[in-house]
């Protein structure tokens, strides 16, 4: 056990942990040369698409040290992004410490700081690396005060590295063996181990990450997950190379897996327990937490005998994915569907690609909103995160809206316009840190609703890129709500009803007014687009109709060329949905989220 | 010979097929044409030759007529001769009904009173005049051969010679035409009160020379705001006087027994548009028989020598789907005074809400059973089916 060494790899997005893992994973020989890919772990399409990280990825490194001792250095690689951030937590429980990456040429950015406190609540070691060194723009000075000054870290201690290039990768396994404390932890004691991931595999049914901080198990074990409680018998236990290798135990100390006969993801959470029925830990691991969705928004499929298409899809989706949570759902316009909570809106976007691409599906998603809050005339208070059960108006007594904290690191000359921005989006109890020169850090308290449409497209834009922005969850507010409704030629298109602030419903009015227009084709008669609440209408649009579409041609016998002409036009009315008698294409419901300049 | 059933507009149309010839020689190619003629008579002979070929084919599955239409292509350019041989062919071949529609287009500067006899000596009873304009900048600019003078004295020889059936083909929505213009041209039309009118817009097609006077910018056709007046201000002017707009294109007079008779309507083209069987013979002629249609070579020469090798010059085929067998229904019916049948368009998910709104819009009216494009929807036609074909529903 002394020569093991469990550690993460945390910074801000795109700042380089996957490349970096990609390179610990070339120098300790894990991998030929010739099998090697850039960013070896993330294996998902889109993970590789969009170069980023969705899912943790574990691999257990066989390294040999200068001091001529063998170590398994069991390397974590977590998502950058805010949405998995119980993940990472997850992840950073089970290490004992972590390379805190900072990218030369971007310097410290919010999500350093938030990964870092988190390192920090979880006592761990924490080695400070810049990385990109090899990048002109890079500015390693810089970096470094800002490392001293708003991390708190004594910059002696960095370690310089260009994972690209391969530069300072003996310097830092080096450093994990030396800095990086051994697991602590007795075999002989009951079990205890930390669930930190699961993903599933259509063979075996759920394969488990798991840390084991105490005692043992193996195939053949009885375990309990203590939070869930249920009971499952142990098949396989064994570690991460480049694929899974089985191992006869995993004992104190360790990172693995075992697989165990548990048919879904979502029967084991990420953070549970695990533990010996005959001989149970006395308590659970500390930490356990049921992560509840943040975002909310309904998904149909396109054509309508697709439904039964798309329930399966998201019940596979599911397996792999328990952060997903859905319930069925209807609308007049777009048939069943269901409503989907997401733990932010990446999760949301990930999904929703996910099923289009891997589950091959045609979908409409609805615009995100939050969970609201009413107490009701009788005392009741109920929570509506869908607006088809937004109550009756003169039965409302309270609403409330769910508030965050944000953190937004920006250079000192963009207070101006993302001040602007935020008050824009109802932030209210600012706060300012100057954490080095130059640069601040702003706090808001924000609704949670005002962030998840375009806030982080409009903040990177007013900031010319180097705005960055993490939110915590604060609490439930009292705020004024209303019901926008979007009627097309005066019916009800339901999949954008939307609940709003009510200072802010004549502009989203207005805005899917104006979107609609631009996105609904001419029809053969006008078509009236409006925004009301309650009966008031608040803002409107026309698309003018057809003036002429007719060949007053002599054609003859050849009716093959018009029908062929027809066909061609049909194919692209596939896609479109009607509402009464209008037309809508599924690009229209995408278009309300769309931001101005898109 | 079974009539069609009963809720059809159209009474005069049977169910009994019809027979197109193309006869693709003109004197000169009229620069707007994407019709498929050749200048010369070099290849006359052997055309008719070909032709004699062609219908020795349909022999068996078409056998008797009840309309035929010569087109083209100049078919009055032909020699009395020539078309005597051609006549004879046909109709040793096919048998016609006793009461058959025979149409012969005809240019204005191809009529003398001895050929006007000589038409109806072979039982042609009706006659489709290129007149196009009464304009003779207009017929200028259309590389017309013909004067506005010639067209009114052709005019008058063929009511001199009996022709009682008389279509008159015009074009608006040329470069630089006034509604005034259009409207004295439709007037000079009136003045010989002609049986039937097809008033086509000017459609330039990209390798035409005209077309490439567009593309080139030297030539600006009117916008589609203009367009639409022409066609309102057609379709109100001759509704006003007795017309009936019984196609996009097309006018007829009412005939004695108004009140729905639609006695002048071409019954020809009614075929086209009421997918009745109709054989074509020449090049580029289409067919349709028991949901298939083909259609011929488009070479004058290759035509010729496919015949001659024994082989149908077709150039191509498909056998219709019920669901393109739908759509040629919707197109059809809603560019045609004969509507679409309410049932069909309430099959589709939506389509009542759809009828409700176009209705609404004075796009169509419903009339019993039958929905019928209005003036206003006849502009839109090619788009009314749209509102019913391939939308998922609510
Ligand atoms: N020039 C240079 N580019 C680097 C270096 N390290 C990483 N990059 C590039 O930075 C980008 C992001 O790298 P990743 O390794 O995917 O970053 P990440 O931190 O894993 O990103 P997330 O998982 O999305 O949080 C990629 O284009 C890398 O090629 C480096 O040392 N030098
Ligand atoms: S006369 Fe008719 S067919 Fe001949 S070239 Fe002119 S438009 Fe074309
Ligand atoms: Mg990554």
């Amino acid at each position: 056990m002394p020569n093991i060494r469990n550690f993460s790899i945390i910074a801000h997005i795109d700042h380089g942990k996957s490349t970096l893992a990609d390179r610990l994973i070339q120098w300790t020989g894990m991998v030929e040369d010739r099998q090697f890919r850039d960013q070896i772990l993330d294996t998902m399409d889109i993970e590789r698409e969009r170069g980023i990280t969705i899912k943790s990825n574990t691999i257990s490194l066989p390294y040999t040290a200068d001091d001529g001792r063998e170590y398994e250095l069991n390397l974590i690689d977590t998502p950058g992004h805010v949405d998995f951030s119980y993940e990472v937590s997850r992840a950073l429980a089970s290490c004992e410490g972590v390379l805190l990456l900072v990218d030369a040429s971007q310097g410290v950015e919010a999500q350093t700081v938030a990964n870092l406190y988190l390192a920090m609540e979880h006592d761990l070691t924490i080695i400070p690396v810049i990385n990109k060194i090899d990048l002109p723009a890079a500015d390693v000075p810089g970096v470094k005060e800002q490392i001293e000054r708003e991390l708190g870290l004594d910059s002696d201690h960095v370690l310089l590295c260009s994972a690209k290039e391969g530069i300072g990768i003996d310097e830092i396994l080096e450093a994990i063996v030396a800095r990086i404390p051994p697991p602590t932890g007795s075999p002989a004691e009951p079990l205890s181990g930390l669930i930190f991931d699961a993903h599933y595999d259509s063979f075996r049914g759920t394969v488990v990450s798991c840390r084991i901080f105490a005692g043992q198990v193996k195939p053949g074990d009885i375990i309990r997950l203590m939070y869930h409680g249920t009971v499952h018998k142990v098949e396989e236990t064994g570690v991460f190379r480049l694929t899974r290798e089985p191992r006869k135990a995993l004992s104190a100390g360790m990172v693995g897996y075992l697989i165990a006969g548990i048919k879904t993801v979502s029967d084991t959470r990420i953070g549970d327990t695990i533990t010996q029925e005959a001989r149970p830990a006395a308590a659970p691991l500390p930490g356990f937490k049921e992560v509840k969705p943040v975002v909310f928004a309904s998904i149909y499929p396109v054509g309508n005998d697709d439904y039964q298409d798309l329930a399966d899809a998201l019940e596979k989706f599911k397996l792999n994915d328990a952060s997903l949570v859905y319930q069925k759902d209807s609308s007049a316009a777009l048939g069943q569907g269901f409503r989907c909570g997401f733990l932010g809106l990446l999760h949301l976007e990930i999904v929703q690609e996910r099923l289009e691409r891997e589950y091959n599906q045609s979908i409409i998603m609805t615009v995100p909103g939050v969970r609201y809050r009413f107490t009701l005339a009788d005392g009741k208070v109920i929570t509506v995160d869908n607006p088809l059960y937004y109550p009756d108006p003169s039965s409302i007594k309270g609403e409330e809206e769910p508030f965050i904290r944000t953190s937004i690191l920006i250079p000192e000359r963009f207070v101006g316009a993302v001040m602007k921005l935020c008050l824009e989006r109802r932030g209210v109890n600012s706060r300012f840190q100057y954490p080095s020169p130059g640069r601040v850090e702003i706090n808001f308290d924000m609704p949670l609703a005002e962030v998840i449409i375009d806030f982080y497209d409009r903040l990177k834009t007013i900031t010319q890129g180097y705005g960055s922005f993490d939110y915590e969850l604060l609490d439930y507010r009292a705020t004024s709500l209303l019901k926008l409704d979007i009627l097309v030629n005066g019916e009800k298109l339901d999949a954008l009803s939307m609940i709003v602030h009510k200072d802010r419903a004549r502009e989203w009015g207005v805005r899917v007014c104006d979107r609609l227009k631009d996105e609904i084709p001419k029809q053969q008669f006008k078509i009236a687009i409006q925004g009301a609440v309650g009966g008031q209408i608040i803002s409107r649009s026309t698309i003018s109709a057809f003036r002429k579409d007719v060949t007053a041609k002599c054609y003859g016998g050849d009716i093959t060329r018009k029908r062929k002409l027809l066909e061609k036009q049909r194919a692209g009315k596939k896609r479109m949905k009607m509402v009464g008698a209008v037309q809508i294409p599924q690009s229209a419901f995408v278009a309300v989220l769309k931001t101005e300049n898109e | 010979m079974p009539g069609k059933p009963e809720e059809s507009f159209f009474m005069d149309h049977s169910t009994s097929s019809g027979l197109y010839i193309h006869i693709p020689f003109c004197q000169t190619k009229c620069p707007y044409c994407d019709f498929c003629s050749i200048t010369g008579t070099g290849q006359v002979a052997d055309f008719l030759a070909a032709l004699d070929q062609e219908a020795r084919l349909y022999r068996e599955q078409f056998s008797a007529f009840d309309s035929l239409f010569l087109g083209g292509g100049t078919p009055s350019w032909l020699t009395g001769a020539q078309l005597d041989q051609l006549m004879n062919n046909l109709r040793r071949h096919f048998v016609f009904a006793p009461d058959s529609e025979i149409t012969l287009e005809a240019n204005p500067d191809d009529l003398t009173a001895d050929k006007l006899a000589h038409f109806r000596d072979l039982g042609i009873n009706r006659l489709s005049l290129g007149v196009q304009s009464f304009d003779e900048a207009e017929l200028r600019f259309l590389g017309r051969r013909h004067t506005a003078r010639q067209t009114e004295q052709a005019l008058l020889l063929i009511r001199a010679a009996g022709f009682t059936n008389l279509g008159l083909d015009l074009m608006y929505g040329l470069p630089g035409q006034t509604l005034e213009g259009w409207t004295g041209t439709l007037e000079t039309a009136l003045s010989f009160a002609p049986e039937h009118l097809s008033c086509y817009q000017l459609t330039v097609a990209d390798e035409t020379p005209l077309g490439q006077r567009v593309a080139a910018g030297q030539l600006r056709l009117p916008d589609e705001e203009t367009q639409r007046e022409f066609f309102l201000l057609t379709a109100n002017f001759l509704t006003a006087r007795g017309y009936l707009h019984y196609e996009v294109a097309n006018f007829a007079r009412q005939g004695p027994q108004a009140g729905g008779l639609c006695l002048y309507c071409c019954r020809h083209n009614l075929k086209y548009w009421t997918r009745t069987p109709y054989l074509g013979l020449g090049p580029a002629a289409h067919s349709f028989l028991a949901g298939r249609r083909w259609w011929n070579i488009s070479s004058v020469a290759q035509y010729c020598s496919s015949l001659s090798a024994g082989e149908a010059p077709v150039a191509g085929e498909e056998s219709l789907t019920p669901e393109q067998i739908r759509l040629e229904t919707l197109a059809l019916g809603f560019r045609t005074r004969e509507g679409v049948s309410l049932a069909t368009l309430r099959e589709q998910p939506g389509g009542d809400a759809m009828v409700a709104a176009l209705t609404q819009a004075g796009l169509v009216r419903v009339d019993g059973e039958r929905v019928i494009a209005t003036a206003c929807g006849l502009v839109v036609a090619d788009r009314l089916p749209l509102g019913f074909v391939g939308v998922a529903g609510a």
